[in-house]
Formats: C-alpha cells, structure tokens, sequence
C-alpha cells in the first residue's frame, strides 16, 4: 500500500482517469471524492506561471483536501451561484503518458467544453498532472494539476467547476 | 439624459441603467473618464531589474511598463513611430532594446529611437530626435503604484489621490520595510458585464449574505468565530462605509474573517500561529498598540476612481478592469505582501487570499455570475430605467458598509465628469 504498482499499464490509468472524468461530468462530486487520498490536492496555477509552487506564486486554486471537500461541499449548496444551475461539461482526456512509476506521475491532455443557458460554449484546454498512488488495490489521486494553455483565462471567465 | 438623480432632501438616489448599457456612454465614458483620470498602471516592484518590463492594455491603449538602464521606471504607448506596430509583443521579459519586427525600427530603454534600417533613403529633415516612442503626458507614483493620466493639465496624483492615500498607507503600514510587493502568478479574466459594476460590487457589503453564503458557511464549518450582527446591522462585524472624495471611497470594517497580517483563524492551521503572532508582534513595536490594531484588524475595500481596486481583506488584491465594450471588460488582479515576508507567512496569505479571491476562489466566481447576471437583467433597461441606490441616506451621521453612500460617491463623480 503507498506505492504504485511497478507492473501498472497505461491502459489502467486511462480507465482510471475516465472513470473520473465521467463522475465530474455527471457532477458525482462525492463519488469524485471517494477517488481522493486523504492527502490529495488540487491546483490550477496562474496562466502566466504555469510551473510554480503555490507557497510563493499566486494560483487560481489550490486545494489541500480540506479545501477540496469544502469546495465540493460549497459546489452542491444551490447558493455557489456560479454553478447553479450546475454548467454541463463534457471532458476530453488523451494522449495518456505515464512519466514515472515509482510515484506514479501521468500526464495527460484535456479538453473540457462547458456550456451554460445564455453562454457561448467555453473550451477549456490543457494538461492534467497527476500523482497516482494505489491503495488497498485500488488507484487513487493523491495530486492533480489541471495546467491551462491559454495566455490569460480571458472569455474563460472563472474556474468555478472542478476543472 | 440624466444617468444619475440624486437628490438629497428626498432621498433620492437614481442611476440610469442606460448607464451601464449604452454604447454611446461607453464610448464617451473613455474620453470624459479614462482620459482625463489618473488611471492604475502597474505597481514598480513588478519590474525587479533595470531592463525589465511588462506590457499591458490601460485605458485602451497597449503599453510598455518597464525600467531603463539607470532602474527608473518609465511608461511608453506600446507603437512604432513608422507604421504603428507593437514594438514589443512579449507579455514580460527584459529587454536592452525594443525592435519593431515590421521595419526594424529599434529603440532604447528610454523610448528614443536608436536605429532605422536604410535611414540614408530618408529625406534630410527627418530626424531621428522626433521619432522616439510616445510617453503618455503623465506618468506619477505614489508608494510603489504607478499611475498615468492622459490629460497633461491633471492635477498632480498626490493631489489626485486625496484622502484616499491614508487607506493605501494602511496597506503598506504591513511592511517593516514600507515596501509591499506584488507577487508573481496574475489572475486575468473577462465578466461579461460593465465595469461599474465591479466597482459597485468590490465593495458593496451588502450583498455579501446574500452571494457569498456559501463562503460565510465555509468559514463558519471551519471554526471560524461569528458574532450575531448587532441591532440594525447585517453582519458579524461593525463596518461603514466612507467617501474619500474625488470619487474615492472604501469601506471600514472590524475584521472577522481571519488576516494574514495578523488575525489568525483556524484556516490557517496551528502552524501558523506563532508565525502570525511574530508578525503581529513586530507591528505593535513599529507602529504602536491602535497603529498595529488598525493594521491588522480592520479590512479595507478601497476604490481609487475610477477602476483600481485594493481590497485589503482576507490577503490583499490589486485588481484593476479595463472596459472593453459596454457589457464587457478586462480584469487584472494581482497578490500584494511584504517584500520581507517570510516564506511561512507568504504561504499563509496566498492560501487565504484564494479562499474569497480570483476565478477559482469561494466567493469571485459567484460575484461574477451576480455581474453577469445583473448585465443580462439590464437588457430591459428602456421598461426598467431606474436602479435606487439610496441605502443610509436617511440617516445621519455614520454610514454602514451595507449602506450605500461609499457607491454614491463613485457614481457623484462619475456623473460629474461626464457631464463636463
């Protein structure tokens, strides 16, 4: 328990990572939630400082998993305005690589296309970064960077889904 | 038209919401406002070396924010002499000399025109003295924050500034040193709403029960302590609200939300207390037991008219907005801490500025939602003309932060200018 298994496929890992973008797409946030390690975070750094440690550089999150539990807390209450009515999303997540076994490092590309009434669509495009870590068997997140390309967040307005 | 009714003896407060709607007052907005204000660069410690520089869009135009070789700071419209081209395209970097790419005119630190490619082909009067790259006519600090006016007969920024420079001075007063500093990572994003409103909004606190319950509920699952609001108020903490003149104007209010110079609350973690209460001790030494009380337990909406902002609330933020059409505009908003801030403290204060701040924090995103909101509600602006922002003034004597005379004074001034 605690370490990745050496003899991991990428092809576990995608099916991971599909399973959990369809619970974020489903808005499963708690069924998310289960996927998490007790010691998970979650971070979107700044646009123009996509490689940085959020101690010393301003981010748009980063969640400790108490952070994150309130944020999915928060994201259920019909009060998080900015996602209620919850926006429809729907993830793209390819081109798969696992760089490193022991931890287990995957990266990944995404595009996360979300739709509200009234709203042009939005394209959310990127690279997650995960730390992958198997417990009792099972993988889990034990850290996962959504890296946004675009310059500034600009007509993307605000991050307030799980990205 | 009249856009703003006000009329005291009544107890009238009026805006028109053509106001915020209307594509010709959007337009003129940018001559009668935007070009004669002095209007939010950029703060100096952005540019840490001499060389250094940013470029941004202000008031609509691009510039180029940077220091010279002998480390001052200097503006210039970001276009070539020859045909107009931005002349640096880069967002940030350091630069010993700025090349258009279109001809190759290059220029120096100082803007003047170092080198034209083929300059012999030129007739004998051009001269080269003539061609350096445009500074706006004013360019003033006051503190650190840099600032630009295009009108060359505006008063000068100290001036400008007024009483509002006490409220900037509170801000700084968190340093040992007197230098704050802007931290790297920016938060940059479009509302689809006017940019007024973010005004209004930066420091109405009367919506903050209403839009931000989920926020108070988040601070209140984590221990944080709230107080029943006192009779007549609406929330945990005594707050008012203050005209500052000249379109300035802030709110006032005790803290209870937890400060990283230095009011601990759990969020923050037991880690961090000693961290906080070093921090607290050093203001009390410098600054005295009601300097450091100031400091550190009041927090601060402040507006600098007509689009910076600096809240100094649960961190501090810089956030300034550029119109980009009358439903639309620009956000930039920045993280300002001590320079000398341990790396302890600096975490702390990043960690809480993104529990209320910026487009992934707890409370922005539903800010901009009630923005937006508010935008797509004002489509009805010619059934629906007027919006009554009248709160307090019946009353004499200390305005509340949940009143409305801090947005009064915004939108006195701003009728002000643009009727002249």
């Amino acid at each position: 328990m605690g370490q990745a298994d050496v003899a991991i496929t990428r092809q576990e890992v995608e099916a991971f990572l599909y399973e959990e973008a369809a619970l974020l797409d489903a808005w499963k946030l708690d069924e998310w939630l289960a996927l998490l390690t007790a010691d998970a975070y979650y971070r979107v750094p700044s646009n123009d400082r996509p490689e940085s440690e959020p101690g010393g550089t301003l981010f748009t999150i980063a969640d400790d998993i108490a952070r994150i539990r309130s944020r999915v807390a928060r994201l259920k209450d019909r009060n998080a305005h900015a996602e209620f009515p919850p926006s429809r999303t729907r993830r793209l997540v390819t081109n798969v690589r696992i760089l490193e076994k022991q931890p287990l490092r995957v990266e990944a590309n995404f595009v996360v296309y979300r739709y509200r009434s009234n709203d042009d669509a939005r394209q959310y495009v990127g690279r997650y970064r995960y730390v992958l870590r198997k417990e009792d068997g099972r993988l889990k997140i034990a850290g996962r960077e959504a890296i946004l390309d675009a310059m500034e967040l600009a007509s993307l307005g605000a991050v307030s889904f799980i990205l | 038209m009249r856009l703003v009714v006000n009329e005291p003896q009544a107890f009238r407060f009026e805006v028109n919401r053509a106001a915020l709607v209307d594509p010709a007052i959007h337009e003129l907005e940018q001559r009668r406002i935007f070009d004669r204000c002095w209007i939010y660069v950029g703060h100096e410690s952005e540019l840490a070396a001499p060389g250094d520089f940013k470029t941004r869009l202000v008031a609509g135009r691009p510039l180029i924010f940077c220091r010279n070789g002998e480390n001052q700071v200097r503006v210039f419209l970001n276009t070539c002499r020859h045909r107009g081209s931005l002349v640096c395209r880069s967002r940030e970097g350091n630069a010993e000399r700025y090349t258009c790419f279109y001809h190759g005119w290059t220029y120096d630190r100082d803007g003047a025109l170092y080198a034209v490619p083929g300059q012999s082909a030129y007739p004998p009067n051009f001269d080269k003295a003539a061609f350096s790259l445009k500074a706006p006519p004013r360019v003033e600090a006051y503190r650190g924050f840099v600032f630009l006016s295009f009108d060359p007969d505006a008063v000068p920024l100290y001036e400008y500034l007024g009483n509002a420079k006490e409220y900037i001075d509170l801000v700084i007063d968190q340093s040992p040193s007197g230098e704050m500093q802007v931290i790297q990572g920016t938060q940059e994003y479009d509302i689809r709403a006017n940019w007024k409103l973010l005004v209004e909004n930066s420091f109405d606190d009367y919506h903050l029960l209403s839009t931000h319950s989920t926020w108070l509920d988040y601070l209140k699952n984590s221990g944080v302590e709230m107080k029943r609001p006192e009779k007549g108020h609406m929330l945990p903490a005594h707050g008012v609200g203050k005209d500052l003149g000249n379109g300035h104007a802030t709110t006032d209010n005790v803290n209870f939300r937890g400060r990283p110079v230095a009011r601990w609350i759990p969020i923050y973690g037991e880690a961090a207390k000693p961290e906080l209460e070093k921090i607290r001790a050093e203001l009390v030494a410098r600054l005295g037991e009601a300097r450091a009380a100031r400091v550190a337990d009041t927090n601060r909406n402040l507006i600098v008219f007509p689009n910076l902002v600096i809240a100094d609330g649960s961190s501090v933020t810089i956030r300034t907005f550029q119109p980009l059409a009358a439903d639309r505009m620009r956000v930039t908003a920045w993280a300002l801490g001590p320079k000398e801030e341990s790396a302890t403290a600096r975490a702390v204060r990043l960690d809480s500025f993104l529990t209320f701040y910026g487009p992934g924090g707890f409370a922005t995103p539903d800010d901009i939602a009630a923005l937006e909101s508010v935008q797509q509600g004002l489509a009805a602006f010619r059934e629906v003309q007027w919006s009554p922002m009248s709160r307090g003034m019946a009353k004499e004597g200390e305005q509340l932060n949940t009143d409305e005379l801090h947005l009064r004074a915004f939108w006195i001034q701003w009728d002000k200018l643009m009727s002249q």
